[in-house]
């Protein structure tokens, strides 16, 4: 096990497969919702990190607009109710 | 011996439990801060705002904090957000850091690799592989973030 790791350490580290490039990016577009459900060798690498910059970007904004929310939340709310939200989003 | 690997669920639940007790901690912390003499009351446009960049990066730090030195985006978060809060010895040092991963940056043509490199902490520094592999973590943590932020401000919304 020990020597596999270290050879796929190596070729990681000097010579990138293609192979391992098309598994990353498959990966990738398993996680994007608008094109998640598409066959991945209909979907071209460059598509996918297209996708995936997008996504991002609209992650981004949302955690923007999140805050926004919450900093005008907390100066109308008390947080002392932390451990109610707490148990609330641990179950 | 080695350890068995987890699968991405239970990493991505320990992640988000400790996001969220992290981040509800920093909104303490925050709210806080408040009431002192002099200033402006806590509803003003200009407090506000500044709450708005606290929360903003409570969050980035709660997240970068919750997923730990594992990752090399979190690690880049973390030194981003100390380096923006100490003093300027620290910036002049990201500053050079900086110029190296542009040159590095240069000799990864593909334009839209370079504008993921811009989108990840850290990602100008990384080969390609590694950008991928940080991406696709990165991508969950965020989107972990969003649905434990858009649940705590409804339940905040709803009382």
């Amino acid at each position: 096990m020990s020597s596999r790791r270290s050879r796929s350490r190596q070729s990681g580290g000097s010579r990138i497969t293609d192979d391992q490039i098309n598994d990353l990016v498959s990966k990738l577009q398993q996680l994007l919702p608008e094109i998640r459900d598409r066959r991945s060798d209909k979907v071209s690498a460059a598509k996918v990190l297209q996708e995936t910059c997008n996504y991002i970007r609209s992650l981004h904004r949302e955690v923007d607009d999140l805050s926004e929310r919450l900093s005008e939340l907390l100066s109308t709310t008390d947080t002392a109710q932390a451990a109610i939200i707490r148990s609330l989003l641990m179950q | 011996m080695n350890p068995k690997p987890l699968s991405s669920t239970s990493i991505t639940s320990t992640i988000k439990s400790r996001f969220t007790q992290g981040f509800l901690r920093a909104l303490k912390r925050i709210n806080r801060q408040k009431p002192r003499t002099g200033t402006p009351p806590p509803s003003s446009s200009r407090e506000i705002c500044k709450r708005y960049l606290k929360v903003k990066v409570a969050a980035d730090a709660s997240m970068a904090c919750a997923v730990g030195s594992r990752r090399a985006w979190s690690r880049a978060m973390l030194r981003k957000i100390r380096s923006q809060s100490t003093c300027v010895k620290v910036r002049r040092r990201t500053r050079f850091r900086m110029k190296k991963k542009e040159s590095n940056e240069k000799e990864d043509g593909n334009p839209k690799a370079m504008e993921l490199r811009k989108l990840v902490p850290g990602g100008e520094a990384m080969e390609i592989c590694k950008l991928l592999d940080e991406t696709a973590h990165y991508i969950k943590c965020l989107s972990t973030q969003v649905k434990v932020m858009r649940r705590i401000a409804d339940f905040y919304s709803s009382n």
